[in-house]
């Protein structure tokens, strides 16, 4: 007889071995649950001949600048541009990813090669996949380039998998700030067919500018990527905000270094 | 008794090279019907002649639909080219969900290639008894597969597998430098005289055995099945085989094809009106 209560009810040490204390001590599998190095607003909007974006090249650790040469915007196969704001390192494995899919699909060599629509589905099911497992790759990705026939295409995909399209996208701080200016020139797909890259150009050189203003997160060198129609991608790297005029910070009272 | 000690499983070589389970499920393709396909520069048409196993039974189906841009017809073991249809269907609808894109003609092609290969080198397995006409159309164009039990996926222009399919070859080759500019419903009729040759000496195309399957440029993949071939039938007109009237030219040429390949000529094989063994290979 066992005179131990607590040994009751048990299976017998003698025959099954002594109770693994691993399996007492195990959690739910953890994740990731915060993202660290990230990167800030993707804008992009369509024009008459293709579609523009630009990222700055911040890489924040939280409040902090850490990295200043961040490159969010990458090309994937022969006509699209991929950006991501969000986590940098989840960045990082969804280009490793998009890279091997594209290296894979050119071995078959056979005339087909996946263009903006084929990319968008892919990472939308990445996405949604990820959030499924309570495991989010940390991002919001706009994917931008030309559609099956021809014509421009736009896409937003999320953390959580939402997806949309819409002539102009921006994510993050972008979405308040951004989004406005660009809709003065298109807001929906028809209006796109009257803007010139110039002015498109223009639209997001501006909206950099706005957003260096009012985000604490951003920096005010970026990236400006260009997919015309002809599948020509463009990238002019390094472009800083022009014109800015910082006299009105001197009235900003409340924060910063002033004594009132 | 004769015994062939090198065909007992499908990878072991013959002292002269030859895999002999490969070659017999390529025996297989050849108990089965016809079927035709051939490709113009928008469209591609397959066709085929449908058996009943016997007078009260139902005709089995030879042209199968994968997807809206893509379908097969089957010569040989109608099972085995049910399992790779159904492969074939799970791979269109992954390419629609994962990319948003029909799925290539030739990587799907290139894929039940590469299932069928691995039956050749792999112990404990058998081939496909299966041989199969892959048509469709994607944005590289129409295309026409024909898959063999060894492995081999071809582009053909033109091309006929099954029984007595040779004298639907011979028809394709006389005629193939028009197909290119012809529209589809001119496809679908030198199809249909490529099947025609094809058929038994007592026997003509009906609308209960002949199938049409029709894919291309702005046409999503059709079937014509029993009521739905009768306008084809009245458009060929004459059903029968042009065997009988063109026997001599016939002979002549088989003759010539024989001399040149040393592939065993199909005419001279009897095939039974009523096939009545239980285990006949049959599609």
């Amino acid at each position: 007889m066992d005179h131990m209560p607590e040994n009751w009810g048990r299976p017998r040490s003698d025959v099954y071995g002594s109770y693994q204390h691993a399996i007492h001590s195990a959690g739910p599998q953890s994740h990731t649950q915060v993202p660290s190095i990230t990167g800030t607003s993707v804008i992009a909007m369509k024009f008459n001949n293709g579609v523009i974006l630009a990222a700055d090249n911040l890489g924040s650790y939280g409040s902090l600048a850490r990295f200043t040469d961040q490159e969010r915007l990458i090309k994937v196969g022969k006509e699209t541009v991929v950006g991501f704001s969000g986590d940098a390192s989840d960045m990082q494995y969804l280009e490793s990813m998009l890279e091997r899919l594209i290296i894979e699909d050119n071995y078959e060599q056979d005339g087909h090669n996946f263009r903006a629509p084929h990319i968008y589905e892919y990472l939308s099911r990445v996405m949604y996949n990820r959030r499924s497992k309570v495991d989010p790759l940390w991002n919001a990705i706009l994917v931008a380039g030309k559609k099956d026939d021809g014509s421009p295409f736009l896409g937003y995909v999320d953390l959580l998998g939402i997806t949309y399209s819409s002539p102009c996208i921006a994510t993050g701080y972008g979405a308040y700030l951004a989004i406005p200016l660009l809709r003065k020139l298109v807001s929906e797909d028809e209006d796109a067919k009257n803007v010139t890259e110039e002015q498109a150009r223009a639209a997001i050189d501006e909206s950099m500018k706005v957003l260096f203003y009012r985000d604490a997160r951003s920096l005010d060198k970026y990236t400006v990527a260009t997919v015309t129609l002809d599948g020509n991608v463009k990238f002019d790297k390094d472009v800083r905000c022009q014109n800015m005029n910082w006299r009105f910070a001197e009235g900003i009272r409340g924060y910063g270094t002033q004594k009132q | 008794m004769f015994r062939n000690s090198y065909d007992n499983d499908s990878i072991t070589y013959s002292p002269t090279g030859r895999l002999f389970q490969v070659e017999y499920a390529l025996e297989a393709i050849k108990q089965g019907s016809a079927s035709v396909g051939l490709v113009s520069k928008t469209h591609v048409v397959i066709v085929a002649l449908k058996r009943n196993a016997e007078e009260l039974g139902s005709y089995q189906k030879k042209i199968i639909r994968i997807d809206n841009h893509l379908g097969i017809a089957l010569a040989g073991l109608a099972p085995d080219a049910r399992v790779l249809s159904n492969f074939m269907r799970q791979q269109a609808m992954t390419s629609k969900m994962v990319y948003n894109k029909p799925i290539p003609v030739a990587r799907v092609a290139h894929e039940i290639g590469d299932k069928a290969q691995k039956n050749t080198q792999t112990y404990g397995r058998r081939p496909y008894g299966v041989g199969l006409l892959v048509a469709g159309y994607d944005e590289t164009g129409p295309h026409l597969f024909e898959f063999l039990p060894s492995g081999t996926v071809l582009e053909y222009f033109g091309a006929a597998i099954g029984a007595r399919s040779q004298s639907a070859r011979t028809y394709l080759e006389r005629n193939f430098e028009s197909f290119p500019d012809c529209t589809a419903e001119e496809l679908v009729l030198h199809g249909l005289r490529a099947l025609r040759d094809t058929l038994a000496q007592d026997k003509e195309l009906l609308i209960q055995n002949t199938s049409i399957g029709l894919v291309g440029l702005d046409t999503p993949f059709k079937l014509y099945d029993n009521e739905d071939v009768g306008e084809w039938l009245e458009k060929l007109g004459d059903v029968g085989s042009s065997r009988g009237r063109r026997q001599a030219e016939e002979a002549e040429a088989e003759a010539a094809a024989a001399a040149e390949t040393s592939a065993p000529a199909d005419e001279d094989i009897p095939v039974p009106d009523v096939p009545a063994e239980p285990i006949e290979t049959d599609d």
